[in-house]
């Protein structure tokens, strides 16, 4: 774990996350000056201990490359990654992640990022067979796990995390956000309950392209970390969100089941709402509730995640924690209050609260290909 | 009367400048621009004093508050009027979750939706009586634990069925009037569903037309239809779960 130290004053505070995300389903790119100002509007609703963002579409140039992102407490620490990176990756580019120190975010880590394809004649034996995704998968894994001092915060492509201890609108200056644009951003101010705030711990927790920033507490923690340790997932960074990132890989990624069910395991119905339903669906999800009651989250929640296809946003199955929602155009906001969309979105087309435990879905519209058949399907 | 131009303003300065404003004798406030200000009107004693407020107050709007009216001309988030004890607050908009949390007296008129747990550990004790109307729907746990006090949904332009979940769970004391009959027993087992009588509708008319007054809508919009009135059948609900039969 790294050893960065928290220099905030720990002024007790009656508040809890906020979180924001904004989606543009035509892919239009924004820069980060949007999600800051919004996230600000949530400021007391966080401590200081913790913000971050997700944003996606912002590196075209090398959008078929796994973008790393990692913390390093010291230089040693570097050394020892950049020779398990080398040997196994073809690095195109590598650079320190252009931060600007400020007055309230001078004590960091090294922030450093790897624009990388694995090699096909990796070292790694042990996981030479793998496919590209299940490899960087398992590198991150290594890395947080087995490397004193690093933590691969952000492995996606075309995506990046940008977190740290502090609150959210000083690091968006610390990470120069309104010089970054992107068609997809989430936003995470954090109020740590249980677990310590560090700069690892901030969300949003990214795995390949998953992004999730999460407003609650999974008391089912112990029990989502044991069910994924069992699919060789680690679990190091000290933050119960981390497990819904992995769950979503496992249950999308790897098993293959659609978005929408997959949230219904996370928030399954209740069994006396299943019973109501017709046959196939009752089979279906009394299914899914068998198969994967290890992968339910318990306890109050609101999620934003991002993805490559678009973003949820969804409450716990009897909405604990605040979750609004609103469209203007090709643009969605979802935020834990309603000012903070205001903020950035004075007349929307529609405002509403999403219901407890149902998502609210928005997905890339991908342009049309005309000459291969897909109008009409 | 004293306009607040609350854009860009922490809730902290917004307040001050609110209860300075109360100390030199002001009784009549605009706050523009407000958006997400927390804690507006909290905790103030004072009975002519009208707060008017335009954009979306935060969190905790008039949360124990004594005798002040507040009227917000937008929607309005979570926590309004938290554990109050009286005055008014008016939402021309929608409310957000847990309205009137413990609320202990005074009203709450809200045009639009009031979203979960409207009225949860609502009390009222002799002359004490909080009352919560809402114009149009709310979400689930519905006056859950709800102890006092009284609480109209009217479900205006609202044609369909009620689809929150556990309606009054755990109820056990004050009132709720349905403006629509709605087969409870789906809801819960905590509540008795009558047909309002006479008494209640002179009840209800006094405060039904002050909430048609502050809307300005004709008071027979709503009162054209018969109400519902739905008591716990228990002042004890829960009692086997803790003491032996």
């Amino acid at each position: 774990m790294l050893n960065i130290k928290n220099k905030f004053n720990l002024e007790r505070d009656i508040s809890g996350c906020g979180l924001v995300g904004i989606i543009n389903a035509k892919k239009v790119r924004t820069n980060g000056s949007d999600i800051k100002k919004s996230i600000s509007v949530e400021h007391d609703r966080g401590n200081g201990l913790g913000g971050g963002f997700a944003v996606y579409g912002n590196y075209p140039e090398y959008a078929e490359l796994y973008a790393f992102h990692i913390m390093y407490d010291n230089l040693s620490a570097k050394k020892d990654v950049e020779g398990y990176l080398n040997n196994n990756f073809i690095i195109e580019k590598e650079e320190p992640i252009p931060t600007f120190r400020t007055a309230k975010i001078y004590d960091h880590p090294y922030l450093h990022r790897y624009f990388l394809k694995p090699k096909s004649d990796r070292q790694d034996k042990l996981f030479r067979e793998l496919g590209d995704d299940d490899f960087v998968v398992n590198s991150v894994m290594l890395v947080n796990q087995h490397y004193d001092g690093a933590y691969v915060f952000s492995s996606g492509k075309n995506m990046g995390a940008f977190k740290g201890v502090g609150y959210p609108e000083d690091i968006a200056d610390f990470y120069k956000l309104e010089e970054i644009e992107g068609y997809m951003w989430t936003a995470h101010n954090r109020f740590p309950t249980n677990t310590p705030g560090w700069w690892g711990g901030a969300h949003p927790f990214t795995l390949l392209d998953w992004s999730i920033v999460h407003n609650g507490e999974i008391s089912s923690y112990g029990i989502n970390k044991r069910y994924l340790e069992m699919y060789k997932y680690n679990l190091s960074l000290k933050t119960d969100t981390e497990a819904i990132t992995y769950i979503l890989d496992l249950l999308v990624r790897k098993h293959g089941i659609p978005i929408r069910l997959a949230l219904t395991v996370l928030a399954s119905p209740f069994y006396n709402k299943i019973d109501k339903m017709d046959r196939v669906q009752k089979e279906l999800l009394t299914a899914l509730r068998q198969i994967y009651g290890s992968a339910l989250l318990n306890g109050p929640f609101a999620i934003v995640f991002g993805y490559s296809n678009g973003m949820v946003a969804m409450n716990d199955r009897i909405k604990l924690r605040p979750l609004v929602a609103a469209t203007a155009g090709d643009f969605t906001y979802v935020a834990s209050e309603e000012a903070a969309i205001s903020a950035v979105c004075p007349s929307p087309d529609r405002v509403w609260s999403p219901k407890a435990g149902e998502p609210v879905m928005v997905e890339f519209e991908e342009p049309v290909m005309q000459n291969r058949g897909l109008v009409g399907l | 009367m004293m306009t607040i131009d609350a854009g860009g303003m922490h809730y902290k300065e917004l307040n001050r400048l609110i209860r300075d404003g109360i100390g030199k004798g002001i009784k009549k406030f605009f706050l523009e621009n407000v958006n997400g200000q927390y804690y507006i009107g909290d905790g103030i004693k004072c009975d002519d004093v009208v707060i008017n407020i335009n954009g979306i107050p935060g969190n905790d709007l008039g949360a124990f508050m004594d005798g002040p009216t507040i009227i917000v001309n937008n929607n309005a988030q979570d926590n309004a009027g938290n554990t109050m004890n009286s005055g008014k607050i008016l939402i021309k908009g929608d409310a957000g979750d847990v309205v009137g949390y413990g609320m202990r007296g005074g009203r709450i008129y809200i045009l639009g939706n009031a979203g979960y747990r409207v009225g949860i550990h609502m009390k009222g004790y002799n002359e004490q009586l909080p009352v919560i109307i809402i114009g149009g729907k709310v979400g689930s746990f519905f006056a859950e634990y709800m102890a006092g006090g009284v609480i109209v949904l009217l479900g205006l332009n609202d044609s369909d069925e009620f689809d929150s979940e556990y309606f009054a769970s755990g109820m056990h004391g004050g009132t709720i009037f349905l403006r629509k009959k709605i087969d409870f027993s789906k809801y819960s087992k905590d509540v008795e569903l009558y047909e309002a009588d006479g008494k209640d509708a002179l009840f209800l008319k006094k405060y039904l037309t002050e909430y048609a007054d502050s809307f300005n809508i004709p008071l027979e919009e709503i009162t054209g239809k018969p109400f519902y009135k739905i008591v716990p059948s228990s002042a004890r609900p829960y009692a086997h779960l803790y003491t032996s039969a």
